[in-house]
């Protein structure tokens, strides 16, 4: 499969990345040797086979509803990039 | 040219779980912003989110309920977008195995026949945090107490013609969910939220038209004026030789008005995967048949045992059961020794009055059964009288008063006293004797007024029965 310029300006819109031209280029190159390396699946036959929903063999993993206190409000503040006394702050998206 | 108007909705439902879908952070509403967080639902790298039981247990429950199938193979999947009210930058939701498909609600159509609303599917997702602009900084405030709180998004075919029937529809899924415990389904906080997907077709066609979706509607008074809204917009742009466009729509309460919302930058391109972090979940038999087993008795079920066990009609069947609060308080007026259908004549009178005039829920109602079967029990015993008993009612209601108290104290109590009776039959008949002239020479309207007036000069507090037959033998005698 043949990546192209648009599509690499999409994937980057959808994932909110500003890559410049030589960053555009290579990510270009890069996508496209993931992709095709995808064409290796595709010469075996799976018809008839049960998509794989996870990659251990393990299932139903449960906690039980049971209240524990939450994370100190200034510990999770911490990284944040920009915030106040009692929030993460991000930049103008609601509308109106 | 005649048009119809088609409708399906997607109804997220908050669950009644203690503690948030994938971490123990507690789930209850309000809190000082941000202190109901934790690293994973603030989705921090290296976290690992559990499933909460409950969850899955509500959503298998309300799938039972709706009488969809269970997917017995199910698995969660991310929806990728981004938008700061999802601090991951993926919703954890069900895309490809959501854990019931093809459900079913009867609802009550306005010509009251009976109408079949599909349910395309159901499926266990995490609610995303809440956004508020700080017009000071121009910057949006992220608080993520919402995130990671356990929500059911019910989706059904496009089934619905009228507002009537989608209110109707809403109705019955609250009262199913309120009887199954999942959820509380406030609409006003938010634990209730519906969009409506709608097109409009000339009648008899049966191709559908380009749908928009219209959020932001927080009350069933919403729903009905947006949809009566977007389906003129619709019928009107047509008809202009214009088109619809594919878009989702917000609906402004205090305009009246539906208007397009900004697009999230053409992002509509979830690009979903299989979430790696949560293994996938197989339901077995047993579980099923356990969670089968544990279903409380829902409306329909109630509606026939009133009618067999208590004798009642189906119309007071039908309304006892309509709120599983309501019916909660007639059982228990029932099992603290009231008559079945007296306590059903007082709820679906006095209660759902009261209820009806003051705005609420019966779920919100302060009165106790044991109040009503008392002062029921007074008007039996002939201690009140049963117009004093509804006044009564009416002012311990909201305060759910001692009401053998409160009789006593604004000295309310019937008087049973037959000479007190006949004292004030004698002063009124000898006050009023133009009425006794009138009613004798055949002005039977005199009669009531002659029944008034002794009443009155009881202050209210006779038998009303006592009194009639007083004056009556005073009339003939």
């Amino acid at each position: 499969m043949k990546i192209t310029e648009e599509m690499v300006d999409y994937i980057a819109l959808l994932s909110r990345l500003k890559p410049d031209a030589e960053e555009k280029v290579q990510m270009t190159a890069e996508l496209e040797k993931i992709v095709s390396y995808m064409d290796v699946l595709n010469i075996l036959d799976t018809d008839g086979v049960e998509p794989l929903s996870h990659v251990f063999p393990i299932r139903n993993v449960m906690r039980s509803d049971e209240v524990s206190s939450s994370f100190p409000r200034e510990e999770l503040l911490k990284n944040a990039p920009s915030r106040d006394d009692e929030a993460f702050l991000a930049p103008k998206a609601v509308e109106g | 040219m005649t048009w119809e108007t088609v409708i399906g909705l997607e109804t997220h439902v908050e669950l009644a779980t203690k503690t948030k879908i994938f971490c123990s952070c507690t789930t209850e509403f309000g809190g000082a912003p941000n202190t109901h967080c934790c690293p994973v639902c603030t989705g921090m790298p290296g976290t690992l989110p559990v499933l909460n039981e409950k969850v899955l247990e509500f959503a298998v429950k309300a799938g039972i309920a709706l009488n969809g199938e269970i997917t017995r193979h199910c698995k969660f999947d991310r929806k990728n977008y981004f938008y700061p009210d999802l601090p991951k930058a993926y919703q954890v939701s069900q895309l490809y195995l959501p854990i019931v498909r093809n459900g079913k609600v009867p609802i009550r159509t306005e010509s009251g026949t009976e109408k079949v609303i599909r349910i395309h599917e159901l499926h266990m997702e995490e609610d995303a945090g809440k956004l508020v602009h700080d017009p000071w900084l121009d910057q949006t405030k992220c608080d993520y107490n919402r995130c990671g709180v356990p929500l059911i998004e019910i989706v059904t075919e496009p089934d619905f013609r009228t507002s009537k029937e989608v209110i109707a529809y809403l109705e019955k899924l609250k009262s199913t969910l309120q009887y199954l415990g999942v959820s509380d389904c406030k609409m006003q906080e938010g634990s209730l939220r519906c969009d409506v997907n709608l097109s409009v077709r000339p009648a008899g066609s049966t191709q559908l038209g380009t749908r928009t979706e219209m959020k932001n509607l927080s009350s069933f008074k919403a729903i009905a004026r947006a949809i009566a809204y977007e389906s003129r917009r619709q019928i009107e742009l047509i008809e202009e030789g214009k088109k619809v466009l594919q878009e989702t729509r917000r609906w402004d309460e205090n305009k009246d008005a539906t208007f397009a919302m900004r697009s999230k930058e053409d992002a509509q391109d979830y690009r979903y995967f299989p979430e790696p972090d949560i293994p996938p979940l197989v339901i077995s038999a047993e579980y099923l048949d356990d969670v089968r087993r544990r279903q409380p008795e829902m409306a329909e079920e109630k509606m026939v045992r009133y009618q067999q066990e208590y004798d009642l009609p189906v119309y007071d069947a039908q309304m006892l059961t309509e709120q599983k609060a309501l019916a909660d308080f007639f059982e228990s007026c029932v099992t603290l020794g009231a008559e079945a259908k007296q306590s059903a004549n007082w709820i679906m009178g006095q209660v759902l009055g009261q209820l009806s005039a003051k705005a609420m829920e019966a779920k919100n109602m302060k009165l106790t059964p044991s109040t009503l079967v008392t002062l029921i029990s007074m008007v039996k015993e002939g201690r009140l009288n049963r117009n004093t008993a509804v006044k009564v009612f009416e002012d311990v209601f909201d305060t759910d008063e001692d009401v053998e108290e409160y009789v006593k104290v604004h000295g309310l109590a019937q008087i049973n006293d037959p000479t007190a009776l006949a004292a004030a039959v004698e002063k009124v008949f000898a006050a009023n004797s133009q009425s006794v002239t009138d009613y004798r020479s055949g002005k039977e309207k005199a009669y009531g007024f002659l029944v008034g007036q002794v009443m009155r000069e009881m202050k209210g507090r006779a038998d009303p029965q006592a009194v009639n037959e007083a004056v009556r033998d005073k009339l003939s005698g």
